[in-house]
């Protein structure tokens, strides 16, 4: 696991963000009230309770295609979510469940969308990785690799032309961050200074190929150094890091200082979707990260040890978490397909 | 309470697998997460966790059991105290039996004619006698590569997970084992990057594959396959080419939703400078595919994920290679015309074998090239026949198909009863729904119904 917000590595790179200043005074892990801890111990627990079913009901076949789990990674984008101000945009690939379960989008109907009935947050026309929410600013769910990277950076654009204040929360993977696009991308984003935050998710494999495998230089928090983009590295496990380094970013952008790259150092525990055996990694390798790393197991480590909460105040929570997977769960599979005539609405305006 | 643990489903492909191991015994204890059986699917094997916890009550389905179906009951799940007369009881309830399978064709009104005879023509490239072997089209792909790898020093393949993963369809199991990391390369996610470091060394002499996880995100290199592929052999006034195999798989999988499932086969096709192929069969994909390696212009080869996993009957030749540019006529026919390829032939087949029976005899033609397109095949067929009817999975507009019928109106007009037909996806993004997407997508009661038209026996 690399060090929570180690600065660069490499000579050059490190002299360029240092230049710009970039996280000298950021705390390393955010101070967290009681209310913080609990609210982050059941948003990532929902998460993963909500995956977990969606596992289920793959293995069932009510959910087809593809289905790309978040589980292990949670800490990541609850406490994004918990540093993000309204009207900040988010933007993913297909991993995008707890996206959107984070920024308050219905568990109903995302789960009715991976089941494809017509109460699907996209109708059932969508699936798994193709979600939208105009409403909480969720800009999808993408299944091209890197996509949302330029599209995640043209939000940043708007708000900039718009001066609305807003920042954009453009996410991508290890994989993801060899695209082109990006690089284009991170070109624009620091000529123009635009409010966007690029949050490489690593979660260590590109379906299954290490980063070692895939990336000539592996501290992706560096990738913008030649466009002048400060980065860092981020332990994406503990949700108080992810949330000081976000606060920063967050400043950072709406003081007007252009692009921002937060590298998240994740772990996905489950295969790269539903049919990836995941050979190409050892059974310890896992383990110890859900041994020793689990995002949701430190947070509730704390709540006890502080005496902020009993084991029966956290089982208590675990039901009501259970209750509303399970409702959703039940709507999804019981909410009818869409109808026929949907097959031609919504092509064009 | 005792609950059944059902055979999971694993892969969007998979309807069925095999039980390959047990790694709990009936009375043992299970917590959720707890890996308690291997199952082959149609990619891999996979673990089965445990969902729920409690004792193993009862093995259904023992181990080395193949074909066991995506949601029959394979164990019973007591709970911790539960005596296994429990698990008698469920498993008795759920022996009831499995659901009719619905035919592939649904049934059709009585037609009054008197069924004709189906005449499966023999393939006039393959010798008389050849002995036939089956293979499935993944590896009928594989072989195709490995045998040219070993034939010419000069060809190599490269692109995502198709190394150490072995490809992520499967389509390169063993080649880095038998030819190494210097012919079989792993790459990043970086389809335009590749794709033109693919033509440059082609350019420089090296015959590479690329492999494209899907064609889908061919579209981000589709800039390198035609402005730098395509052209330059003209540019260079006939100094030097990009002798160099687009594979893939393309068009619709299953339940992959709109960004995963496009047919691109036309808008190849429409580019002069390319060949295109997009085979059906396992012996059209290894004699073709073998063929495109060997070509010494840019080939696009366009798999489709739903045939890997089927069966040929394969001929067992030295060099199986089969010509570029050649449809072939898989059943003989006088009322009517059908021209498919690639995955269109499974509706195309079933229809005409359908049609058959109701006494309508079709010729259908299996076009395999898309460019250059076999057009002495087509017309002389339309002009025996006098009707046409098209086949494919791809969008309707700009379509192969609309140029087909472009083609036969300029050249065979007066030959022609009725008016050219086509059956095609449907001119929509493909929905992700599973009674959408079956809508979106062509069936054989489609393609039966536009036969019926253009012979007036509807
Ligand atoms: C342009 C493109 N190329 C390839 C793929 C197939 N693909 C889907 S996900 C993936 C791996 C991406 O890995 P990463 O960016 O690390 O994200 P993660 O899945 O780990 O969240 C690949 C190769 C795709 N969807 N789009
Ligand atoms: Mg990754």
């Amino acid at each position: 696991m690399a060090g929570t917000q180690s600065k660069s590595s490499g000579g050059r790179a490190k002299s360029a963000t240092k230049a710009r200043g970039a996280m000298k005074n950021v705390p390393a892990l955010a101070e967290f009230s009681k209310d913080e801890e609990l609210n982050a111990y059941r948003e990532m627990l929902f998460i993963r309770r909500f995956e977990e079913k969606a596992g289920q009901l793959y293995g069932m076949g009510l959910i087809g295609g593809f289905c790309h789990l978040y589980i292990g990674q949670e800490a990541v984008v609850v406490g994004m979510e918990m540093a993000k101000e309204k009207g900040d945009q988010m933007i993913t690939s297909y991993r995008d469940h707890a996206h959107m379960l984070a920024c308050g989008m219905d568990p109903k109907g995302v789960m009715a969308e991976l089941t494809g009935r017509s109460g699907g947050l996209s109708k059932g026309k969508g699936g798994s990785m193709h979600m939208f929410s105009k409403e909480q600013e969720f800009y999808g769910g993408h299944g091209i690799v890197g996509a949302q990277v330029a599209l995640g950076t043209g939000l940043a654009f708007a708000n900039r032309y718009k001066e609305n204040g807003k920042v954009s929360m453009a996410f991508f993977g290890d994989g993801a961050a060899n695209q082109g696009q990006v690089y284009e991308s991170f070109n624009m984003a620091k000529l123009w200074n635009l409010p966007v935050i690029y949050i490489i998710e690593n979660n260590r494999y590109g379906m299954g190929t290490s980063v070692e495998r895939a990336s000539s230089t592996t501290d992706l928090s560096q990738r913008g150094a030649s466009f002048g983009i400060p980065g860092v590295q981020v332990d994406g496990m503990d949700v108080r890091a992810v949330k000081a380094a976000t606060d920063y970013a967050m400043e950072w952008c709406r003081e007007g200082n252009g692009p921002y790259i937060l590298e998240m150092i994740t772990y996905r525990y489950r295969g790269h979707s539903m049919s990836d055996p995941a050979k190409y990694r050892s059974k310890d390798e896992v383990q110890k990260m859900r041994s020793e790393h689990d995002p949701i197991e430190q947070v509730r480590a704390r709540l006890l040890e502080k005496e902020w909460s009993s084991e029966d105040d956290l089982k208590a929570i675990d039901k009501e978490v259970r209750a509303v997977v399970a409702a959703s769960a039940e709507f999804a599979q019981n909410d009818p397909e869409p109808d026929p005539s949907e097959l031609y609405t919504d092509i064009v305006l | 309470m005792a609950v059944e643990i059902l055979m999971p489903a694993l892969s969007p492909t998979m309807e069925e697998g095999k039980l390959a191991k047990w790694l709990k015994k009936e009375g043992d204890t299970v917590a959720a997460g707890d890996v308690i059986a291997e199952i082959e699917t149609d990619k891999a094997t996979m673990e089965v966790e445990a969902v729920d916890e409690g004792v193993l009550g009862r093995i259904l389905v023992t181990e080395g059991t193949e074909e066991v179906k995506v949601n029959a009951p394979i164990a019973v799940l007591l709970e911790e105290g539960e005596d296994a007369s429990a698990a008698d009881k469920l498993g008795a309830a759920s022996a009831a039996p499995a659901a009719a399978e619905t035919p592939a064709v649904p049934a059709a009104p009585v037609a009054p004619a008197a069924p004709v005879e189906s005449v499966v023509p023999a393939d006039p490239e393959i010798p008389a006698g050849t002995k036939m072997v089956s293979r499935t089209v993944r590896e009928a792909l594989r072989d195709a590569m490995a045998e040219e790898m070993r034939r010419n020093e000069n060809v190599f393949l490269m692109g995502e997970e198709v190394a150490q993963y072995q490809g992520a369809y499967k389509i390169s199991q063993g080649l880095l084992d038998e030819f190494g990391e210097r012919r079989v390369i792993d790459t990043p996610i970086t389809e335009h990057g590749f794709t033109g470091l693919a033509v440059g060394a082609a350019m420089a002499g090296l015959n590479p594959i690329v492999e494209f996880m899907t064609f889908n995100f061919a579209m981000q290199a589709i800039d390198h396959i035609i402005n730098s592929a395509a052209k330059t052999l003209y540019m260079s006034g006939g100094q030097m080419g990009a002798p160099v195999v687009f594979r893939g798989p393309n068009g619709a999988a299953a339940r992959v939703g709109a960004q995963h499932s496009q047919d691109f086969a036309a808008w190849y096709a429409s580019i002069p400078g390319l060949k295109v192929i997009q085979p059906y069969s396992a012996t059209d994909a290894k004699g073709l595919l073998k063929a495109a390696i060997r070509d010494p212009n840019p080939v696009v080869f366009l798999e489709n994920e739903i045939l890997y996993g089927q069966h040929f009957d394969v001929p067992e030749v030295e060099d199986l290679v089969l010509p570029i540019g050649k449809a072939r006529i898989v059943r003989e026919g006088t009322d009517a015309t059908m021209v498919s390829w690639g995955i269109g032939m499974t509706y195309a087949l079933q229809a005409v074998d359908e049609l058959a029976k109701q006494g309508v005899s079709v010729e259908l033609i299996d076009l395999r090239t898309i460019r250059p397109l076999d057009m002495d095949t087509v017309l002389a067929s339309v002009r025996k026949t006098g009707r046409l009817v098209t086949v494919e999975e791809a969008f309707p507009i700009c379509s192969v198909s609309s140029e087909i019928a472009y083609q036969v109106q300029s050249e065979a007009f007066d030959w022609l009863d009725a008016p050219i037909l086509r059956v095609t996806g449907k001119d929509v993004p493909m929905p992700y729904a599973a009674n959408l997407e079956k809508l979106a997508l062509p069936d054989a009661r489609e393609v039966i119904d536009a036969v019926k038209a253009v012979t007036y026996t509807a």
